[in-house]
């Protein structure tokens, strides 16, 4: 295929061996979310240990671009600080697949790529405002899930 | 096809088949189940309306206003006979299926249904066949209940009589070709029993009627409803017909201009049928555009139209079936259903299916086609959905095959 390549050799491995796959037992951060339109589903958890994601794994239903960029999300923020987890940008995640296109590409298949994404960011908030009472550093993690895509 | 024309005449009267998508791909459309494309002489019917006749109907008396009346009131009298109807005013003009259903649930349904009546639907209806029933079931303190699909994708009959043994059953509504499956539905039998214990019957025929000669002489059926835009015709109108004797005692649905006969400041009374049912100005320029496409389809004759996708849905299911890890869902048996096929890949979800064909130019609906009863009974989240009309070719079908042999490459099936 030319143009902008979406099924590389890296996603469908990813799809069919995706990466972080699972649950945790009492996570800290417990964060469902899905697309209306084409039924992609999934649950992140997360457990948090001084102020670090200490694990993370991630169930759900989807396509090979979602279950792909959530593999990729949950290499990404394994073992980092949450004052970087809370940084993650789009681009994070679509450059570590070749996907930056589909921004550009498809209005329909971005809302795939970047699930998991908006689920982590709304359960980082969360867990901030609920768990540690701690508005400033829920920061605008909320506004960012709501306007990703 | 054994017809007065040919499929190259037939393709060349619609012009978005010429054009080219995604990196110069010539368009291969099957996705005909969610909507039709458009021959030029519905599009210039529309065009001619807008640029020669535009009035509104039924209200002044000026030449143009008695043309576009006409023109509009043509439309109703093709469609009784396009249906074989013998009284014109039981067809009532509508957006499509879904209002069409949506006025006898309002309508005929809260006069009707009480507390403890059962209103049966199938597991194979669009949601347009589903929801309004639930929402007046719940209204009325009423029951809905499903009659079973089973494994070889056809409805289970024994389940409708136990419905029908309680007595309690008010209509049970159903429709005449799935958008799924493609199951042709045993229309005829499913009449017969409700007529022999005074239930009413409603046929969705939103994907019977572009497809196969439809008689509502034969059918014994009190609604049938059905969509300009799944049969050549323009997006915005469809039919609701009910047989005059149901439809003479029922209240009106919307309130408005051209349904009264007379407005007293707490009191109205109604116009005459079918107009009762059609309040406000209605989409003349599309109705006019319906009209074309009956000419077209009764040009090319239904039985060729059915005959013609017997041919491609064999062919297709034929050459699917070869594909490596797919599953096709619906009869086998090719006289039991339509130019609609359903599959899935194994462990493939049917949106990178769609995806990765729609490079090559193949358009096929990925999703669970309004269709989440059925989906359940599937037990899937999705289907690809490939579904064939009076244009499609052989050669198309090819194209399909060659795309969704480059899945079962890509993801190693
Ligand atoms: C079987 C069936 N019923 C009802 C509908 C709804 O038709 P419309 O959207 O034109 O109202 C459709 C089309 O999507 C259909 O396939």
């Amino acid at each position: 295929m030319t143009g902008d390549p979406i099924y590389t050799e890296m996603i469908i491995e990813y799809s069919k061996h995706p990466s972080n796959f699972g649950e945790i037992e009492n996570p800290d951060i417990s964060q469902h979310d899905s697309n209306p339109l084409c039924g992609d589903s999934i649950d992140l958890q997360i457990k948090i240990n001084e102020n670090k994601v200490s694990d993370i794994k991630f169930k759900g239903k989807g396509c090979s671009i979602c279950i792909a960029c959530t593999s990729v999300l949950t290499e990404l923020v394994k073992g980092k600080d949450l004052d970087e987890v809370k940084k993650i940008e789009k681009n994070d995640v679509l450059g570590e697949l070749g996907l930056e296109h589909l921004i550009r590409t498809s209005p329909v298949r971005i809302k795939c790529a970047l699930l998991s994404l908006k689920a982590l960011k709304y359960g980082i908030y969360s867990y901030f405002i609920e768990k540690m009472k701690d508005e400033k550093s829920a920061g605008n993690l909320k506004e960012e899930a709501t306007n990703l895509y | 096809m054994q017809t007065a024309l040919s499929l190259e005449t037939i393709r060349k009267d619609f012009p978005i088949l010429q054009r080219k998508v995604r990196e110069n791909k010539l368009l291969v459309y099957l996705d005909n189940a969610s909507t039709s494309q458009k021959p030029i002489q519905v599009i210039d019917a529309i065009n001619d309306y807008y640029k020669n006749q535009n009035a509104n109907i039924h209200r002044a008396v000026y030449a143009l206003a008695e043309e576009a009346t006409e023109a509009y009131e043509n439309t109703r009298t093709k469609i009784a006979k396009f249906l074989n109807v013998q009284k014109r005013e039981e067809i009532i003009f509508v957006r499509g299926t879904t209002e069409a259903i949506n006025l006898v649930a309002y309508s005929w349904g809260r006069q009707n249904v009480n507390k403890g009546d059962i209103i049966v639907t199938t597991e194979y209806e669009h949601h347009s066949n589903i929801v309004p029933w639930q929402l007046l079931t719940k209204e009325r303190g009423a029951k809905l209940e499903y009659i079973g699909v089973d494994d070889n994708g056809e409805l289970i009959l024994d389940q409708l009589d136990s419905y029908l043994e309680t007595g309690k059953v008010k209509l049970v509504t159903f429709s005449q070709m799935s958008n799924v499956l493609g199951t042709i539905t045993n229309t005829d039998e499913i009449i017969k029993r409700c007529k022999k214990v005074g239930v009413k019957t409603l046929i969705d025929g939103a994907q019977s009627v572009p497809h196969m000669k439809v008689d509502l002489s034969k059918l014994e059926c009190d609604f049938f409803a059905f969509s300009a835009h799944k049969m050549l015709g323009p997006t915005g109108v469809g039919v609701l017909w009910v047989r005059k004797e149901v439809l003479e005692t029922m209240q009106p649905f919307h309130g408005g201009g051209d349904m009264i006969r007379e407005v007293h400041k707490y009191e109205t009374t109604w116009n005459d049928l079918p107009y009762k049912f059609e309040a406000g100005t209605p989409n003349i320029a599309d109705v006019i555009g319906f009209s074309a496409a009956i000419d077209y389809l009764n040009k090319i004759g239904m039985d060729n139209i059915r005959n013609h996708e017997i041919e491609l849905t064999k062919y297709a299911l034929d050459k699917m079936s070869k594909v490596k890890g797919i599953t096709i869902y619906g009869p086998k048996d090719i006289a039991k259903r339509g130019g609609v096929i359903s599959f899935n890949f194994h462990d493939v979800h049917p949106h990178d299916v769609a995806t990765i064909i729609d490079k090559d130019g193949v358009a096929v609906r990925s999703g669970h086609h309004c269709a989440q009863v059925l989906m359940e009974r599937l037990d899937v989240a999705a289907t690809n959905r490939a579904s064939f009309y009076v244009y499609n070719t052989k050669q198309e079908i090819d194209a399909l095959i060659g795309s969704l042999n480059k899945v079962a490459e890509l993801f190693k099936l």
